[in-house]
């Protein structure tokens, strides 16, 4: 994983859309057209592919080598009002060991905070620990913020030294059909994570699927984020519920696959919010490997957005090892609930 | 190898208890032939003998109508529905309780993924079970006519492609109007009927409600030819129902028969693209294509038959293709080594024809019967892949270019089983399902099934209905009692 990837960050999301949607000017329009365009989805058809992939028994070797995988992938997440250097320093230390009974645990891919933790959390991890530092920017995780304050906040968090910023789109700008006000905004904000040597933050584009309710949306969204130079597309806040489902990650594994055969390009995905048992991270890999492909089985193009979930994952590969459930408290906690 | 190989996950057999011989199920209980001899029912995976079954002689199908014709003048025929209904009941919540050795032994069996027979055929049979039990004292209110009542003896006569499930669409419906029964199950799958028998004697049924001999052609045709028969129900090949049908030419016995099908999937450039290749998929792929109403012509619109083609190949790269009992397989093993040479012979034929053919790079096991999933593009309707029916793994594809050439297509055909139409567009589709000479219509979705929905075909696909309000018109006769 590097922090310094600019494959995408030299595009200039605005030409390279005029060039896809065979436009001369990049319309509301002519946004519209492009994204009704793409083929619908059938909710009930949809559900019943994301059940089916639920329904695969993933044992013994294959079980340990996903445990693995899904720890990795994990963006270990506080976003709380109450969050204080203490606590994500706390985060920090976690990711760094997540088990220290065992020091062959792969560490998760990132911390994700909010802006203003992003300097504590650099102190622990330092350089180099391999977990980057991902913050959650424009006004999150609403989103309802001008454009000005939005971006200040992206390049506060990039000038903390963020290595990946995840960013919310205006939902209500998409539900509203301004799907140009939304494609600006991502591109705007991908200016925004353009750090003074040139490198990038890496832009992950939260979409709020849960407030965008339909399957279609869910789709067009999707591609709307790609097509204005989103790096990862990401489910969900956690603060909106439903937040990452299967089938609506399935339709983002579609979106991204379909989208590298237009353009040659990768793109991440990040379901988050909800996602707490081992069994539930295993479902979404077999969609990942199934769906997408095994390209996409990488931290560098998966995540997971979730706080719970290491500890559970820990546990299964703590019996995985020992042959017992060992329990709660043989895993290291630093994020009990407050209340 | 991929970096995420799922490890075997078989589910265990042990919770199957097979009895190395069976004898005839007749009045109740399990009895020696009378002059029949016996074969052997072997896993089509494996070629493993799985157990010894009867096949039963015209003396032993002889002593099963009587017995059914006792149950029939005495307990079962004087019992009113509601009490009718309570063991329907009881035989649907066993059906359930045994789930598991159900579908373990149906895969054994047949062939068939445990996914499919774990999640299809068992609660399917259950189902149907439970539905007709609702029945059973609501005849008079089901506007079958004036005095709806039972029929009498049914013989039933079924195929290999879903037994147990089969068998639950032929029973529950004869036993909820208050027939009683001698079925058939086929020679190559019959030991989910004989593990049925056993549900009937823990559900306590009178004895000879429930009759199941065991047999190839020749005990079928012991059936249909029997005088005390008063209703014969047939699912299988159009060419044994046209046997059939002949076979009762002039007699008083009633029949319904559903029969083949080569059914059109159609792909119009407005469907959900990725629910449709999984629409096509499961249309064709599910059960190995042994299934009747499967999507076995894929009529997909020429704007977007290259996208839809490249989508289908990639998406059947994903198949795991093998051990029937493996949680992860998608697709089993062709049913019987008669059915392998069929294929084989009717995919040579494409080939010679034309047509090209494309399979994805699978393993496939050394022993048993096996046939990769198999796809021909290029075909158009004189082919006799496009024809004929090949009840297997294969999916023919043509292509059409406005709605009226897609029905054209879709009804070229002496079958009419059942269609599929996939479209964003609500009133093409009911269009389309106005103009499709099939007996059920799909429409963004293909091989669901309900108890609630009658099922049946057009043409030479058959005649009568099975399921739903319309099945039972069936199994009952109506207006004054002679």
């Amino acid at each position: 994983m590097s922090t310094s990837t600019a494959p995408r960050d030299a595009v200039d999301a605005p030409s390279r859309a005029r060039d896809i949607l065979g436009a001369s000017r990049l319309t509301n329009e002519s946004l519209t057209a492009w994204l009704h365009g793409l083929p619908g989805v059938d909710q009930v058809g949809c559900e019943a592919r994301a059940a089916m992939l639920g329904t695969r028994s993933i044992k013994t070797t294959s079980k340990a080598w996903a445990i693995d995988t899904a720890i990795s992938m994990i963006d270990l997440t506080t976003l709380e009002g109450a969050d204080t250097p203490g606590k994500v320093r706390g985060l920090c230390a976690k990711a760094l060991t997540p088990d220290a009974t065992d020091a062959s645990t792969p560490r998760p891919a990132a911390v994700c905070v909010y802006g203003d933790m992003v300097p504590f959390a650099r102190e622990v991890l330092g350089e180099g620990s391999g977990v980057n530092i991902a913050a959650v920017a424009t006004a999150f995780p609403s989103g309802r913020a001008s454009m000005p304050v939005k971006l200040a906040d992206t390049r506060d968090a990039v000038a903390n030294g963020a290595d990946e910023i995840d960013m919310v789109i205006d939902r209500g700008a998409f539900l509203s059909g301004r799907y140009l006000d939304v494609f600006n905004e991502i591109a705007d904000v991908k200016q925004a994570c353009v750090r003074p040597d040139g490198t990038a933050a890496r832009l992950k584009v939260i979409m709020e699927t849960g407030e965008l309710v339909t399957y279609d949306n869910v789709r067009r969204a999707s591609w709307l984020s790609m097509l204005a130079g989103g790096d990862f597309i990401k489910t969900s806040t956690g603060k909106v519920s439903p937040a990452a489902t299967l089938p609506v990650t399935v339709i983002m594994l579609e979106a991204v696959r379909d989208w590298r055969e237009l353009t040659g390009e990768m793109v991440g995905v990040k379901p988050a919010g909800g996602i707490r048992t081992s069994k539930d991270a295993i479902k979404f890999l077999v969609a990942v490997s199934e769906v997408a492909g095994e390209d996409w089985l990488d931290p560098h193009w998966f995540r997971f957005g979730a706080s719970s979930l290491l500890n559970d994952l820990l546990l299964q590969r703590q019996r995985m090892r020992i042959g017992a459930y060992s329990g709660s408290d043989y895993v290291t906690d630093d994020s009990p609930s407050l209340y | 190898m991929p970096t995420f190989e799922y490890a075997p996950a078989p589910e265990s057999r042990a919770v199957v208890n097979l009895k190395p011989s069976y004898g005839l199920f007749i009045g109740g209980e399990f009895t020696e032939s009378e002059g029949g001899s016996a074969f052997k029912s072997i896993s089509p995976a494996s070629e493993e003998v799985l157990a010894e079954v009867t096949e039963a002689s015209s003396a032993d199908v002889d002593r099963a109508v009587a017995a059914a014709r006792r149950a029939f003048t005495g307990a079962w025929g004087r019992m009113s529905g509601v009490d009718r209904g309570k063991y329907l009941f009881r035989i649907a919540r066993i059906l359930q309780e045994r789930a598991r050795e159900f579908a373990v032994l149906e895969s054994l069996d047949n062939g068939k993924p445990i996914r499919e027979s774990r999640d299809v055929d068992v609660p399917l049979a259950a189902a149907h079970f439970f539905y007709h039990a609702g029945w059973a004292d609501k005849l008079e209110y089901a506007s079958l006519g004036s005095n709806p009542r039972a029929i009498g003896v049914v013989g039933q006569v079924i195929p290999w492609n879903f037994p147990l499930l089969m068998l639950a669409w032929k029973i529950a419906p004869a036993l909820a109007a208050g027939n009683t029964v001698v079925l058939k199950p086929a020679e190559t799958t019959p030991l989910s009927a004989l593990l049925f028998a056993e549900v009937c004697q823990q559900a306590d049924l009178p004895a000879g409600v429930v009759n199941i001999v065991t047999g190839a052609g020749a005990t079928g045709q012991a059936i249909v030819d029997h005088p005390g028969i008063d209703k014969l129900a047939f699912t299988g090949s159009t060419a044994v129902g046209k046997m059939i049908a002949r076979s009762i030419a002039g007699t008083r016995k009633k029949a319904t028969l559903e029969l083949g099908g080569k059914a059109a999937n159609i792909i119009f450039d407005d469907a959900p693209i990725d629910q449709a290749v999984e629409g096509i998929v499961n249309g064709i792929f599910f059960n190995q294509g042994h299934v009747c109403c499967a999507g076995s012509r894929l009529l997909v619109q020429e704007s977007i038959a290259e996208e839809v083609e490249a989508r289908l190949k990639r998406r059947l790269g994903t198949l795991r293709v093998g051990d029937p009992l493996d949680k992860n397989t998608d697709v089993g093993a062709i049913n019987s080594k008669a059915q392998l040479e069929r294929i084989t012979e009717l995919t040579a034929a494409g080939e010679a024809e034309g047509a090209t053919r494309w399979s994805p790079e699978c393993e496939l096991p050394s022993k048993g019967f096996w046939f990769r999933p198999t796809v021909f593009t290029g075909v158009s309707q004189g082919h006799r892949i496009a024809q004929e029916e090949i009840f297997g793994p294969v999916l023919s594809v043509l292509t059409f270019r406005t709605p009226h050439e897609a029905v054209a297509k879709a009804n070229n055909t002496p079958y009419g089983l059942s269609a599929g139409v996939w479209t964003e567009k609500g009133s093409r589709i009911l269009w389309m399902a106005d103009q499709l000479r099939a007996g059920v219509v799909w429409a963004n979705t293909f091989n669901k099934f309900d108890p609630t929905s009658p099922f049946g075909g057009y043409k030479e696909s058959g005649y009568g209905r099975e399921g739903g309000r319309h099945g039972l018109e069936a199994y009952v006769t109506t207006g004054d009692s002679k």
